[in-house]
């Protein structure tokens, strides 16, 4: 029997594969004293027997379907398995010291794992993550957990998680993994949003997944409605078939707009851009007609690895997303962690609030370095394209300034060492706090642009974790307050001769979109895959007409009462 | 015993990928075999032990094998060096 289990629609598409559960066991050693050392060697060697099995077979399967290049890891891992030093210390240390295997598995290769994080070569420094990920492998048959991770996926799945964490999403395949579903978040969680960045199917809140589900089972992830199907019919299997068929047909009438500017029915008009996160979704970006792109979220360069980026590796990431978008616009973030986005490496302290603390430019004013590390990347990147800068998190006028202080520092560095940097880079702001809403006429006089970051503004304006489920009703991108902010942003920016967009998931919602064109924002930053249809939407809809109701709606009570109007009349 | 000095040609060095090999080769013979880099020596059949010398482009190592397929396994081990374009 097929069971349907409803979710929130994270990402358009249907899916339809095996599941993979994705479970992060949690590996508890517990010391203990043994006395048979004999019999203590044997588990030990039967687990790396085992983990070494796993590996020659998803060492092979990556051979045949990645490619050598790519298998060559496991090949590594393999030897790390048959390492004599890790190998031998740990028999010794069962042998000698009298505890058991998993104890002594745990000694020796965090000393390892310690070793290789010392060392200044920053190569060497991630080959720790490899042995943590061998280890983790021995550690969890020793206790006889299951153990799975996103990169040993070599065949195509639909992912099922409790949750899936930015490292974890950074770890997919996306040869192999067709969509995924998610016990918890939003349609504004990382997870939510990575997989419209992958353009992947994918359902997030779904609460039960995880536990309803087993490895290998089929499921058919509907991220058009919201809905997993497990254990399908044949007649289930062929009714999404159809389904996914039509939702392609229906990408393929928009895609006749792919090369197309975005005007309204009464010639106004807009640039349409797209959120990313790594260089490699440039692809998608040019493949939905983006106009540019609105919003780089740099602090997926800082996540999934053990140490901070070099200037280096920034540069190449950002000239390389500057050079693939020929002259179109590229609003680079600076970094924006903390909040829900952590850096285990930093080792920042635990916070209460850390939605409220301290993160994005707050910590970058603080830990220069990072910042000022990040700048050089971004200015020596500036002549690869059309490079327009943002601070993200800026509450007072004092912050931009300082920012930007540094920022003209690091410039001016650069030029006088002969390196060429772009003369025309854009500095602004992300407009979040609510604070920086209301003081948007003063801050339009010194800032070159504005984008408003709606997921963090609505929540802050609401006093709503978004993370919170039990508050979540609080997420009201109509409410009336959040549009009157809007429009204060808006027209501060106009009075100035500056532009306003718009990078959080609002500018993307077929809802919101007239209402934003009515109070005249000048960018919609979204997921790429949403341009297409917005642009398609707002071609039949008439700046002028929708402004005629504009004060009306902005008097509103309610947000039903704007999302009721606003269906009415603007379709 | 078999040694021999090898020059490290490499651009990145000697890292993962060469070294796997390296290693593995070792691995197939009885000998004990050691690599000396920058005045430490490590165990040529260990992974962790090759890696965490760090070696960089044009540095000096020492490969040292001590048992009944000394020879062979130098030998087997310079071969993998100039094929791997890892030195000479």
């Amino acid at each position: 029997m097929s069971e349907r289990i409803s979710g929130i629609a994270a990402s358009a598409g249907i899916a339809i594969a095996k599941a993979f559960v994705l479970q992060n066991p949690e590996l508890t050693i517990e010391r203990k004293s043994i006395t048979d050392s004999a019999s203590e060697i044997e588990r030990f060697e039967a687990a790396i027997s085992v983990s070494k099995d796993e590996l020659s077979v998803i060492k092979e399967k990556a051979n045949k379907e990645l490619g050598e290049d790519k298998a060559a890891i496991f090949a590594a891992h393999l030897l790390v398995l048959s390492d004599p030093e890790l190998v031998d210390a740990v028999k010794q240390k069962i042998e000698n010291e009298k505890v058991n295997a998993e104890a002594a598995m745990d000694d020796v290769s965090s000393m390892f794992i310690n070793m290789f994080e010392q060392m200044d070569n920053e190569y060497m420094k991630e080959r720790a993550a490899d042995i943590r990920d061998v280890s983790k492998r021995v550690l969890a048959h020793l206790l006889n957990v299951t153990f799975t991770t996103p990169a040993s996926i070599s065949e195509e799945v639909v992912i099922l998680a409790e949750d899936l964490t930015p490292s974890d999403t950074a770890q997919l395949n996306r040869n192999f993994v067709k969509g995924f579903a998610t016990d918890i978040g939003g349609r504004t969680s990382h997870s939510a949003i990575m997989s419209r960045s992958m353009e992947i199917p994918a359902v997030v809140g779904t609460k039960t997944i995880t536990e309803k589900v087993e490895n290998g089972v089929t499921v058919i992830i509907d991220g058009l409605d919201g809905h997993v199907i497990v254990n399908p019919s044949q007649d289930e299997i062929a009714t999404y078939q159809e389904k996914q068929k039509q939702y392609q047909q229906q990408k393929e009438e928009w895609a006749k707009l792919v090369n197309e500017k975005t005007f309204s029915s009464d010639s106004v008009q807009v640039e349409l851009a797209a959120n990313i996160g790594t260089p490699a979704d440039i692809k998608g970006v040019l493949e939905n007609g983006a106009e540019g792109v609105g919003l780089y979220r740099t602090e997926f360069l800082y996540m999934g690895r053990d140490q901070l980026p070099t200037e280096e590796e920034q540069f190449k990431a950002y000239s390389e997303v500057l050079e693939k978008m020929e002259g179109k616009p590229v609003v680079i973030r600076t970094l924006d962690i903390g909040g829900d986005k952590e850096l285990p490496y930093l080792n920042l302290p635990k916070e209460l609030n850390p939605f409220l603390g301290f993160r994005a430019i707050r910590l970058c004013l603080e830990e220069q370095e990072i910042f000022r590390t990040q700048l050089r990347a971004l200015l020596r990147a500036s002549s690869f394209g059309n490079l327009k800068i943002m601070f993200p998190m800026i509450a007072t006028l004092g912050e931009f300034r300082a920012a930007k202080g540094i920022l003209l520092e690091e410039k001016e560095k650069l030029v006088s060492e002969g390196t060429k940097v772009s003369e025309s880079i854009e500095v602004g702001i992300m407009v979040e706090i609510p604070s920086t809403a209301v003081m948007a006429d003063t801050f339009a006089k010194e800032v070159d642009f504005f984008s408003i970051g709606t997921n963090d503004l609505i929540q802050y304006t609401m006093a709503a974790d978004r993370m919170n489920e039990q508050v979540s009703y609080l997420y009201q991108p109509y409410n009336p307050a959040i549009l009157r902010l809007v429009k204060m942003v808006i027209d501060a920016a106009h009075k100035e001769g500056k532009w306003a967009g718009m990078c959080g998931e609002m500018a993307g919602d077929p809802i919101a979109i007239p209402i934003l064109l009515g109070l005249g924002l000048d960018e919609f930053s979204m997921s790429a895959t949403s341009v297409l249809p917005a642009r398609s939407q707002i071609l039949g809809l008439s700046k002028e007409k929708i402004s005629a109701h504009i004060d009306h709606i902005l008097q509103m009570d309610t947000m039903e009462d704007v999302i009721k109007f606003a269906e009415e009349n603007f379709k | 015993m078999a040694e021999k000095t090898f020059k490290v040609t490499s651009e990145s060095g000697i890292h993962a990928r060469p070294a796997t090999t390296l290693v593995n080769q070792a691995g197939q013979f009885s000998s004990d075999i050691t690599l000396e880099y920058n005045g430490k020596s490590v165990n040529l059949k260990s992974i962790m032990g090759v890696m965490s010398l760090g070696i960089q482009q044009g540095s000096s190592i020492v490969i040292k094998a001590e048992g009944s397929d000394a020879e062979e396994a130098l030998s087997a081990l310079e071969n993998v060096m100039k094929k791997e374009g890892l030195g000479e």
